[in-house]
């Protein structure tokens, strides 16, 4: 079941406006160390960051990165970021033009009465139960972040024993075009 | 041809055409100073690893060709952390070479181990560590194109002993491509639109002004500032890094602008309803508080740099690329000019009201700075290269002396580096052996650095040195007084200790001492005939003096403080 994508820019886990930009690197020693860096001494705020090889020949990674965009111009964080010599290409998506998705991991502890509620969850979320022993359950999703806002929020009842997710990668929307890139 | 790696880095600096390293050997870039014996480079051996960045940069600024500098691991390479931090300031190409302990032991907290490449991320253009043998070649050629391209800036290129130790076959990559930045696209080509808007809004303007920054002496574009100024009769102003991009002399000029600025310039820029900005950043020394800067301006902001365009002003049109060809497409879309008799009346009107000023000399009184740096200029050759640290009188060196060609003026504007001035002109000196250099230093900036001067006598690098020696560090002092109650805190350093003139003659050089306008014209005079050891002359100036106009910390470059003899004006 498809949850709506919010359009302002925001999720109850990011009330920030937030931008996507998808940056590829030249896989070399240190860059996402000069990234990280560059944003901490120039004060633009990351929420979240994923990482991985962008093609077989390992020689380019691709890092996605969601931006507070209220914590510095859009224009600032670009241009900084181009200034990087391992930086090759830097595509930025604004939440209206991106397909964004999350993985969600979670291992909730069950018991008898509470195993039914769970797996209700699960499945009203298109979830899917990965792992399970006696006591526990291990679920995930992949989805849109504010699925994954979501299913976080309900799974707050539970008593959890771990989430993790994983920050969100994006491509452009097939249907728009995007501003810049 | 099979080289060590170490023969291959000497082998690619010569290919890069270097013809000076500033340097000090340590362990782990030991291997590197053997094949330096068989080189055509000349070394130049600093006694302190600032020494050697700084003479780089002083290099690089006198001849706009890189410098280079080459140290050892740990705290060799620490130690050149400040002259890259400032490079990075002012965009000046450098190429720093750094020993780094073996590969194998990288991580280990091996002794002289510093993590160089991590430290110097933030304030290097780029930097390399090289892992190959086979790499040194690119990793060279990659360095100084990276350094010398787009906006410039400090490489740095860290070695591991075993990678100079190994053997390569040798090979020189030909081609840009060979270098394997696909990251990096310096070239740049004037958007004709942009030119066109540009002009558009020169047309518009009643009230327009040049400010010329740093980025007009990177791209060699004096000739067509001058051209482009004289065609359209619009002042020009020059900020701290841009002394010297065009004529003191000329009418045009209205000279520094920002917190020690010209009266003409600040006031000229603060009325401005255009301000056409090449190669300048908008400083926060030069705004003032942002909020109250040239408030009725439209904006002209041409940069090789476009991450520069709105990061502190919004530009009404923003044109990437080199000042030259940017002016020159501008000049050629600018058919009209507005009349600006009227504004150049007003500018004249403060120009007359407030020029520069200090109080006259004396007999019987400390000498006034002003004065001597008035004294020097005139009786040094023309051409002289000044160097500064910085402080007072770097500022009063920025304003009585007068530039009127490019690579005259070398100081450090960005990140302020006390110190600066002696190794920057000693670099100066062996970049320009034909010119005079002249450092204008305070005796604060003078203490961090003179063993230096040990390096000049030693390879024989006559530069002169104007201790303007106050025994204070004078402009923390001046704040003390003016906003701090006068309470003055940890400022006093004694006019005697050290003694000036005996420090420069342990350190090979003369030592002169002037305590009046007679004796200082005397020493000026002698230092000019001295052409084969360094001199140093101890000017002792007064304290009380301050650096007039100044703009307040914090305030707007309306409420301009000028020399107590102008107020009322």
């Amino acid at each position: 079941m498809a949850v709506p994508e919010p359009f302002t820019g925001t999720t109850v886990t990011s009330p920030v406006r937030h931008h996507i930009l998808s940056v590829l690197v030249e896989n070399k020693a240190g860059v996402l160390a000069r990234i990280a860096g560059l944003f901490a001494r120039r004060g633009f705020n990351i929420y979240s960051l994923a990482v991985a090889p962008a093609d077989d020949s390992q020689r380019f990674s691709r890092i996605t990165i969601v931006v507070d965009a209220q914590s510095a111009p859009l224009e600032q964080i670009r241009g900084q970021l181009n200034k990087l010599i391992n930086v090759v290409d830097i595509k930025d998506l604004a939440p209206r033009e991106a397909l964004e998705r999350e993985l969600l991991l979670a291992t909730v502890s069950v018991d008898e009465t509470t195993r039914p509620a769970v797996l209700e969850a699960v499945a009203q979320a298109n979830a899917s139960i990965v792992d399970v022993n006696e006591g526990a359950v291990t679920l995930m999703l992949a989805g849109t972040p504010t699925a994954c806002d979501a299913l976080e929020r309900r799974l707050e009842g539970f008593t959890h024993v771990e989430l993790h997710r994983t920050g969100r990668v994006a491509l452009p929307r097939l249907s728009a075009v995007p501003t810049k890139n | 041809m099979q080289l060590t790696g170490a023969q291959a880095l000497i082998k690619s600096l010569e290919q890069m055409g270097v013809d000076t390293i500033f340097g000090l050997p340590g362990g782990a870039i030991l291997p590197v100073y053997d094949p330096l014996i068989d080189s055509s480079i000349r070394h130049i051996l600093v006694r302190h690893e600032q020494g050697a960045g700084h003479m780089a940069e002083g290099y690089a600024l006198a001849t706009g060709r890189p410098g280079v500098a080459m140290v050892t691991s740990g705290p060799g390479a620490t130690n050149i952390v400040t002259p890259i931090a400032n490079a990075h300031m002012d965009s000046t190409p450098l190429v720093v070479i750094t020993g780094q302990v073996p590969t194998a032991n990288i991580g280990t907290d091996a002794f002289q181990e510093c993590d160089i490449t991590g430290i110097t991320m933030g304030i290097t253009k780029h930097n390399f560590l090289v892992t190959s043998a086979d790499e040194i070649p690119r990793a060279v050629a990659a360095a100084f194109y990276i350094a010398t391209t787009g906006r410039p800036g400090p490489v740095l290129i860290d070695v591991p002993k075993d990678v100079t130790q190994a053997t390569m076959q040798w090979w020189w990559p030909e081609t840009v491509e060979e270098y394997d930045l696909p990251g990096y696209h310096p070239q740049s080509s004037i958007d004709d639109a942009g030119a066109a808007a540009a002009a558009e809004l020169i047309a518009q303007a009643q009230r327009p002004v040049l400010y010329v920054g740093g980025g007009v002496l990177k791209s060699r574009a004096s000739a067509q500032l001058l051209a482009f100024a004289e065609r359209t009769q619009i002042p020009v102003v020059t900020t701290l890094m841009a002394r010297g991009a065009f004529p003191d002399s000329h009418p045009l000029h209205l000279g520094m602008p920002g917190m020690h600025g010209m009266y003409s310039a600040v006031t000229a820029m603060q009325q401005s309803d255009l301000l056409i900005t090449l190669g300048a950043r908008f400083d926060d020394r030069v705004t003032g508080k942002l909020d109250g800067f040239a408030p009725n301006a439209k904006i002209i902001h041409v940069d090789i740099d476009s991450a520069e365009f709105n990061k502190i002003r919004r530009a009404d049109v923003a044109l990437r690329g080199q000042i030259d060809e940017a002016l020159t497409a501008i000049d050629a879309k600018v058919i009209n000019v507005g009349d600006y008799a009227g504004w150049w009346r007003e500018i004249k009107g403060w120009q007359e009201k407030h020029p520069l000023a200090y109080d006259p000399q004396e007999e019987n009184v400390a000498l006034r700075p002003q004065a001597i740096i008035e004294a020097i200029a005139t009786r040094s050759a023309p051409g002289t290269i000044v160097t500064s640290g910085v402080g007072q009188h770097q500022m009063w060196a920025a304003q009585h002396w007068k530039y009127e060609e490019p690579g005259t003026w070398i100081n450090s504007g960005g990140a302020g580096t006390m110190g600066f001035g002696v190794p920057a002109a000693v670099g100066a000196k062996v970049g320009r052996p034909d010119r005079t250099v002249w450092c204008i230093d305070g005796d604060g900036c003078f203490q961090m650095t003179a063993q230096e001067l040990v390096t000049a006598r030693a390879e024989g690098i006559p530069i002169k040195v104007a201790i303007l020696n106050n025994a204070y560090l004078g402009m923390v002092r001046q704040w003390q007084e003016m906003f701090y109650d006068e309470r003055y805190s940890e400022v006093y350093l004694s006019p005697d200790l050290p003694d000036y003139v005996k420090w420069a003659e342990a350190m090979g050089c003369v030592g002169l001492r002037a305590r009046t306008m007679d004796e200082a014209i005397a020493a000026i005079d002698q230092a000019n005939q001295i052409n084969d050891v360094p001199v140093v002359i101890d000017f002792r100036t007064d304290a009380s003096e301050k650096v007039f106009p100044m703009v307040p910390s914090g305030a707007t470059n309306d409420e301009i403080v000028v020399h107590p003899s102008q107020r009322g004006n």
